[in-house]
């Protein structure tokens, strides 16, 4: 039988670089093994990916390179359970099955000529860095950008070259924060959704777009709507368990939304809409 | 399709028998007290007297299925590199399901949409779908539970079928439905049906009334979104609930599934199995947190998917075929058809 593109099927790859970004996440760039996927492959900044470690399983993560840097896919796996240790065990060199793109991405283009307000909490700043990087790339559509990003200690910041790097340009607000003091910490501490309220940026043609811990999420949701932030300019991405990735096996949906295809970016408005408790 | 074919009660033998020479006839088959589908072959009694327990879905969805195998190959050139293989087998040999009923049949064409039109092609459905003939027996009389005139169906209902049979005081009746069905008819055997056409329809509309009505045809906008939402009203439906996912194994038109890994040292395989949304872990996040941690939401979201959010997604079809085998076979005896007929009632 002619055998057409088989949804379950994991692209071969290896890994090429890894990077120690905390004690509990390593950053895996990836390469597809065959050339002419690399050459082809294309996604949308936001979407994600299922990494699959030959005989332990699948888990799913967001690639967090962004679409215009395409030399390597990039995911940062946060040590949970099974399958991110297993991943958290492999060398470079190792190959591993992704199945990618999967999901919606963000919706960059309506974001076009506003102000940017991202908010992060630890390995939640992994799909914000697609977006950065991606709108750093593209500089000039997008206006004031604003990150507030915060951990645990300083030893749980990840992208700790990037953040340097984001710290020194002059079009980059960057906010960083801990949750309490920590021996030679001298910039911010307290809870993100604390310091969002201290910062208390503007919400004129302003859009947030927040990942973290879904308790951060929660009070960062409340604090934006306290600073007037409209639901149509909230975005937030939510997690699930996933296994299949394409709305099939049941597991992610709230109502009949699947958050592997529908989303796992959604606008606050989305949200109320399919009654999903946040 | 206008024409019909007639097969006489004696020849039924000879006729599966001609089609299994060139497919796999799976038919139902008495075990025990329990009916079940299995291949066509000598000493396997055909039975068709009532629904079989669990409807013949693995046919074409398979209850366990090899998604790949791998293989880890050591480089020629350079011994210390170790690379991966992988493989896939989708030949699927021809199939034919003989004697499942109507629900059983429309099952199918719920995880068409699902499995094909909406989110596929899933390779591994379409191969087996595409390969396979469905030979459906309209139901002479419902079985307990039984509920399929309730939601637009019907004990002689053609959806999801290439042929439909009835059976009469010497044969079956045979309408087809589709192309694969018109060529069951030139199979040996089969005689001209016309003229027991008319006793055939009696025998069906006959069936359908029969059929009980938990509550009137009933279409997924009468369901009454605030009640859904109520905790209280799933605490108190699905309080003997006991979480043993049986009422979804043997549902045709419940498709959950899972993926399990196998390696022994060199190889290994991804297997995909059937799951089921009534189970704790089938939700569990990695953080520990679980969406749909006890079983009033886990019921609530079966029922939901079946009579709400599928609906929402394929233009109001429902995806229940009302074939009563979740209320025959539930240990505790859940109810969903009195489920639904409370969820429609004015609050
Ligand atoms: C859209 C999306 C994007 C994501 N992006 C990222 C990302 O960029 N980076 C990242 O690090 N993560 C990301 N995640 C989360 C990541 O997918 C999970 O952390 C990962 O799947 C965990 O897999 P695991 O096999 O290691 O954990 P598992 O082994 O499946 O889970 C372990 C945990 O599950 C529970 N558990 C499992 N089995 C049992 C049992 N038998 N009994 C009791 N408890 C049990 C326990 O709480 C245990 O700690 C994302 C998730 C989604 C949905
Ligand atoms: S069969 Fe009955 S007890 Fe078992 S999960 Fe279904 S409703 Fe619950
Ligand atoms: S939910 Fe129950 S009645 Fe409906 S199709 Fe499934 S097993 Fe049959
Ligand atoms: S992960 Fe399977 S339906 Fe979303």
């Amino acid at each position: 039988m002619e055998q057409s593109f088989n949804p379950y099927l994991p692209e071969l790859a290896t890994v090429i670089k890894i990077i120690d970004e905390t004690p509990n996440i390593k950053s895996y760039r990836v390469v597809f093994d065959d050339p002419e996927k690399m050459k082809t492959f294309s996604f949308e900044p936001g979407q994600v990916g299922q990494l699959y470690v030959f005989g332990v399983g699948e888990a799913t993560f967001v690639i967090n390179s962004p679409p215009t840097r395409m030399e390597y896919l990039q995911f940062s796996v946060m040590k949970a359970g099974e399958i991110t240790n297993a991943i958290h065990d492999l060398h470079e060199g190792d190959q591993i099955g992704v199945r990618a793109p999967l999901g919606n991405s963000f919706p960059y283009d309506d974001m076009k000529g506003k102000k940017i307000l991202f908010i992060g909490g630890g390995i939640g700043l992994a799909p914000l860095r697609t977006l950065i990087l991606f709108m750093l790339d593209n500089r000039k559509d997008y206006d004031d950008i604003t990150i507030i990003y915060g951990s645990r200690t300083p030893l749980d910041l990840c992208y700790k070259d990037e953040l340097r790097e984001w710290e020194s340009r002059s079009d980059v607000n960057l906010i960083l924060t801990v949750d309490n003091e920590y021996p030679g910490w001298h910039k911010r501490t307290g809870f993100v959704p604390t310091v969002l309220n201290e910062v208390a940026p503007s919400p004129d043609n302003t859009v947030a777009i927040t990942c973290g811990p879904p308790i951060m999420i929660k009070f960062v949701l409340q604090n934006l709507a306290k600073l007037n932030f409209k639901d149509d300019h909230v975005i937030t991405t939510l997690e699930a368990r996933m296994k299949c990735g394409i709305g099939i096996c049941g597991r992610c949906n709230i109502g009949s939304k699947y958050i592997c295809k529908d989303g796992p970016i959604f606008s606050l408005v989305q949200l109320k809409e399919s009654g999903a408790e946040i | 399709m206008a024409e019909t074919g007639f097969l006489p009660k004696e020849k039924i033998d000879g006729f599966l028998e001609a089609l299994s020479k060139d497919a796999l006839v799976y038919m139902p088959v008495l075990e025990g007290d329990v009916i079940i589908f299995r291949p066509f072959k000598p000493g396997n009694t055909l039975c068709l007297d009532r629904p079989a327990n669990s409807p013949p879905k693995s046919v074409i969805y398979p209850q366990s299925d090899v998604l790949f195998s791998y293989n880890y190959k050591k480089e020629t050139d350079d011994p210390k590199k170790v690379s991966i293989e992988i493989e896939t087998h989708m030949d699927y040999p021809k199939a034919i399901i003989f004697g499942c009923r109507p629900c059983d049949a429309m099952g199918f064409t719920v995880y068409d949409r699902v499995f094909i039109e909406s989110n596929g092609p899933d390779t591994y459905y379409q191969g087996r779908r595409d390969e396979t003939i469905i030979i459906t027996l309209s139901c002479p009389a419902p079985s307990a539970g039984c509920f399929c005139t309730a939601l637009g169906s019907g004990p002689a209902n053609k959806e999801g079928s290439d042929v439909l049979m009835t059976g009469l005081e010497n044969g079956f009746l045979f309408e087809p439905v589709s192309e694969k069905g018109k060529a069951i008819l030139a199979m040996p055997g089969i005689e001209g049906g016309s003229q027991h056409l008319q006793e055939a329809q009696k025998k069906q509309q006959d069936a359908y009334n029969a059929v009980k009505k938990p509550f009137p045809s009933i279409s997924h906008t009468e369901i009454s979104r605030k009640r859904f939402d109520l905790d209280e009203f799933w605490h108190k439906a699905v309080s003997k609930c006991v979480s043993c996912g049986a009422c979804t194994f043997l549902c045709p038109t419940c498709y959950c599934f899972n993926f399990t890994d196998e390696q022994t040292l060199e190889s290994g395989e991804r297997i995909r199995s059937w799951d089921a949304c009534m189970f704790y872990h089938f939700t569990l996040e990695a953080s520990g947190h679980n969406p749909r941690a006890t079983r009033f939401l886990r019921y609530r979201n079966r029922v939901g998917h079946k009579f709400l959010f599928y609906p929402e997604k394929y233009n109001g079809v429902i995806a229940c075929c009302g074939c009563g085998r979740c209320i025959r076979y539930c240990p505790v005896s859940v109810d969903i058809s009195e489920i639904v007929s409370q969820l429609r009632s004015p609050e």
